[in-house]
């Protein structure tokens, strides 16, 4: 009793909290587990890689390998290491950089965070933008046109956009850098640090929310359209507000519920899956570090990356029901 | 010194008719040497290095896979020219007794370890040794090394219990790196960081590594070669996608990268660019990979020397080259390619291109065409690159045409090695392979019955074991005259030419694609691999 009171002073946000926090646990170790057991069905190891990439290798040489890495231990000995280094929050020593994991992902993840969250957030606001733009004037050819462009940017590949824009403005114009997330070797501070991190990063990050844009752009297109139809707007138009108003004040906050929904299981996908984009502009974040450790049988550094990612998608989806909450209070108290 | 504010001036006047010549220079070609008038090297500058993947380590002591940045850092006892005469590094002199047993080598004066020490003989003993036991060629290189002496800091004595042949091209920085013995003294050379941020008596010292991104070296000021190095820095630069590494050499973010770091089709196009130039030489310690098929002769059908027969006959090697390497490749039915010109054997295989011949093979060796014209079917792996690709689905028309079906199964490299190497799980694989400075420790392993390990990629994969080339290679090992060997190794190619236990195909034209303000990159025969010492740029 004397818990539900607690729970109700607290706030419905707490609870959403809460609730997130007690199925963590079990599914992030679960994801551990399973994430272990899948990366053992590749065929061949790090050390087979190792040797491969080392143009030589004598059964000495390999054996010594697979001492060094843990790998002529048997598996269940593995998973048990493993397990018992991670209670410890240690995430291992990658087999590829001879470094501890997580320095690896500390050091990849600012940089992902700054292009994952840039392309979100650039294809949120670009989304309603665009989405609201179409709502309104639905059916005129502004609305049309719109859509179909959009509709040409939903279906063409990334990777390729991307090579596009470095052939436009990096080989031909020399507006932009084609590749790095900073000049190498410069110490440069303040503003002209700013400006070099943004000169490097707006290219990857357009190419990477073009996508998302145009999936934003047609979901609030589609949900404000039916917004706009319901009575509290006739109500709004009749008071005599101005149509932006009516969009910004009214009709926005419900168009940006599906918005919400789908963009915190975006990220969850962008965290690990920006790989090609990363490749193709040489970004050095945390989809080609995964993609570098698979090749590699890097599994230390795999698993860690996994584990971040799992992480990152409970605390996203937990932060969605927040936001969710907020946009429309509804929710939180059925 | 000779640095004095006259030659910065002089130097600078280079700078500028350099920096004026390219309109005149676009017509210069690939490998052609002093197309532009070097002067007098320039100091200063930063150079940017692309890097197809990043080095596992900095430090080659253990692991071959290091060796690209290397020899930067840490050097060797001897350096080669383009021709493989050994020049002192690490070693002002050295002598071997008639009998090859006994090497004697007077080392460098006045040398330091980036920390300060003084290189001595101790530090060389130590690198050898643990070179003996941790280096997967070390191992056969110094297999008959039975003592190192050092009489004083100054000299070392190495006492062989039979001669190898091959054992002063191996003192390069690159393949037998001389480490500081204070910080190795305690522990596992192989968990020692000194690989990952390595003190040697190089030219550059180790400055930063972001992981997956870029290695910074910085110019050592107290190098013993003054006024080298000339480059104040140089940045390698990890760019793993082959387009973007196109894009590098066009924007002129990368100075030099090597070993064709572009996709093949993207050759003739950079090649046209005034500001970059294409050049062959640096290839002669590493030459060119041979680009092979290796049957599994365990199989059944693959076991018959007549069916590898009929196979060979299905290969038209200059049809690969032109059509699968853009005409960025050679010819060559050796295990041994052509840059390795002591040993190459360039005589024609005996079994030219004649799908008539291979069809009669098949045929009499009792595989008729079924329904659908097919006789049996073959697997071929290969690791899933672009131009693997094309190449295995060239040999699927081929080798189809003769009534051979193949699936070609594409995969990344630690499929391969597992599939190929380990569980044997394969019929044909295409591989690249390494020469390497000598055919002893690049050939020798492929055919010597001795070496069919499981487990290790790069042994014997194909089963192959002929007492007669196994006796051949054991003696090769050991000979002393340099014509008897040569000798040796043409007679080991004409057997495995004759038996097809693998089917040499090409040998990738390998360019080191150069900025034209870089200079003086590939004047040793290890070229990009080499120390740097005298690269230099013309502008900043």
């Amino acid at each position: 009793m004397i818990k539900d009171h607690v729970m109700k002073r607290a706030g419905p946000w707490l609870r959403v909290v809460a609730g997130s926090a007690s199925f963590a646990l079990p599914t992030i170790l679960g994801i551990v587990i399973l994430n272990f057991l899948f990366l053992q069905l590749l065929p061949g190891d790090a050390v087979d890689v190792l040797a491969m990439r080392s143009g030589s290798a004598t059964v000495e040489s390999i054996s010594a390998l697979r001492v060094q890495t843990g790998l002529d231990q048997p598996l269940s000995g593995q998973l048990a290491a493993y397990l018992s280094r991670l209670a410890h929050f240690d995430l291992g020593v990658s087999t590829q950089y001879h470094l501890p994991v997580a320095d690896i992902i500390a050091a990849r993840l600012p940089d992902t965070l700054l292009l994952v969250g840039g392309a979100l957030g650039l294809a949120v606001v670009l989304g309603l933008l665009l989405g609201s733009v179409m709502a309104s004037l639905a059916g005129r050819w502004i609305d049309r046109m719109l859509s179909g462009l959009l509709m040409l940017i939903y279906s063409t590949p990334g990777f390729w956009i991307g090579l596009m824009m470095i052939l436009l403005f990096s080989v031909k114009l020399g507006l932009f850098p084609s590749a790095g997330s900073a000049t190498i070797g410069t110490r440069l501070s303040g503003l002209a640090a700013l400006y070099d991190k943004a000169a490097h990063l707006i290219m990857p990050m357009t190419a990477l929310s073009l996508f998302y844009t145009a999936v934003y752009a047609r979901l609030v297109r589609a949900t404000m359209i039916d917004v706009l139809r319901q009575d509290f707007i006739l109500a709004a138009r009749a008071k005599g507000l101005h149509p932006v108003t009516l969009i910004r004040r009214h009709a926005i906050r419900n168009a940006l519920i599906p918005v919400v929904t789908v963009a915190g299981i975006h990220l969850g996908n962008l965290l690990g899956g920006a790989v090609v984009v990363e490749t193709v502009f040489g970004w050095p974040g945390m989809g080609r570090l995964a993609f570098d450790a698979l090749l590699s049988r890097d599994f230390p550094v795999l698993l860690g990356v996994l584990l971040l990612s799992s992480i990152l998608v409970v605390a996203v989806n937990a932060l969605a029901d927040v936001l969710l909450g907020w946009l429309d209070p509804r929710i939180l108290t059925e | 010194m000779a640095f004095g504010t006259n030659i910065s001036r002089r130097r600078f006047v280079v700078g500028l008719s350099a920096a004026a010549l390219p309109i005149g220079l676009s017509a210069g070609r690939a490998g052609e040497q002093g197309s532009i008038p070097d002067g007098e090297p320039r100091r200063g500058g930063t150079m940017t290095f692309l890097l197809p993947y990043e080095p596992p380590f900095l430090l080659s002591l253990f692991n071959p896979a290091s060796l690209v940045l290397s020899a930067k850092m840490t050097e060797g006892l001897l350096e080669f020219d383009r021709s493989m005469t050994p020049r002192g590094q690490l070693a002002t002199d050295w002598t071997v007794s008639p009998d090859g047993l006994t090497y004697r080598f007077a080392l460098r004066r006045g040398v330091r370890w980036h920390d300060g020490r003084d290189f001595t003989s101790a530090d060389v003993a130590f690198s050898l040794r643990t070179l003996k036991k941790v280096h997967p060629r070390g191992r056969l290189t110094f297999a008959n090394l039975a003592e190192i002496a050092t009489p004083n800091d100054h000299s070392v004595v190495l006492r062989l219990t039979r001669p190898t042949p091959f054992l002063l091209p191996a003192l390069s920085a690159e393949e037998s790196p001389i480490v500081p013995y204070h910080v190795y003294r305690d522990g596992d050379p192989l968990a020692n960081p000194n690989a990952l941020s390595p003190i040697g008596t190089g030219p550059f010292k180790f400055g930063e590594w972001s992981r997956g991104n870029y290695v910074i070296l910085e110019r050592n000021p107290d190098y013993w070669d003054p006024p080298r190095p000339y480059l104040d820095r140089i940045v390698a630069r990890v760019i793993s996608d082959p387009q973007q590494r196109s894009v590098a050499f066009e924007t002129g973010t990368a100075d030099v990268g090597y070993r064709t770091p572009v996709p093949l089709r993207d050759v003739e196009r950079l090649r046209q660019l005034p500001t970059l130039e294409f050049e062959t030489a640096g290839y002669t310690y590493s030459p060119p990979n041979i680009t092979c098929i290796e049957f599994n002769l365990d199989n059944p059908h693959l076991g018959r020397i007549e069916i590898r027969q009929a196979i060979a006959h299905m290969i038209d090697r200059d049809k690969i080259a032109e059509v699968v390497y853009f005409g960025q490749a050679v010819a060559c039915p050796s295990p041994i390619v052509p840059e390795l010109a002591a040993f190459h054997d360039s005589s024609p295989s005996p079994y030219p291109f004649d799908p008539d011949a291979a069809a009669k093979l098949l045929d009499d060796a009792g595989y008729p065409r079924n329904r659908d014209g097919m006789r049996f079917s073959l697997t071929l792996d290969y690791p899933a690159d672009e131009t693997f690709h094309h190449l295995a689905a060239f040999l699927r028309v081929m080798l189809g045409r003769a009534g051979i079906w193949v699936k070609t199964r594409g995969q990344d490299i630690g499929s391969q090695a597992r599939r190929v190497y380990t569980d044997r799980a394969f019929d044909m694989q295409l591989a690249s392979l390494s020469n390497l400075f000598d055919p002893a420790i690049g050939v020798q392993r492929l055919f010597w019955s001795k070496n069919y390990v499981k487990g290790v990629p790069f042994s014997n994969a194909t089963h192959y074991g002929n007492p007669l080339v196994d006796k051949l290679l054991e003696d090769q090992a050991v000979e002393t005259d340099p014509a008897r060997r040569v000798a040796q190794w043409r007679e080991i190619q004409r057997i495995i030419l004759h038996e097809v236990p693998d089917l040499n195909l090409v040998m990738p034209r390998w360019y080191t694609i150069a900025n034209r303000r870089l200079k003086g990159h590939s004047d040793t025969a290890d070229g990009l691999e080499g120390n740097l010492a005298h690269a230099y740029l013309v502008e900043k």
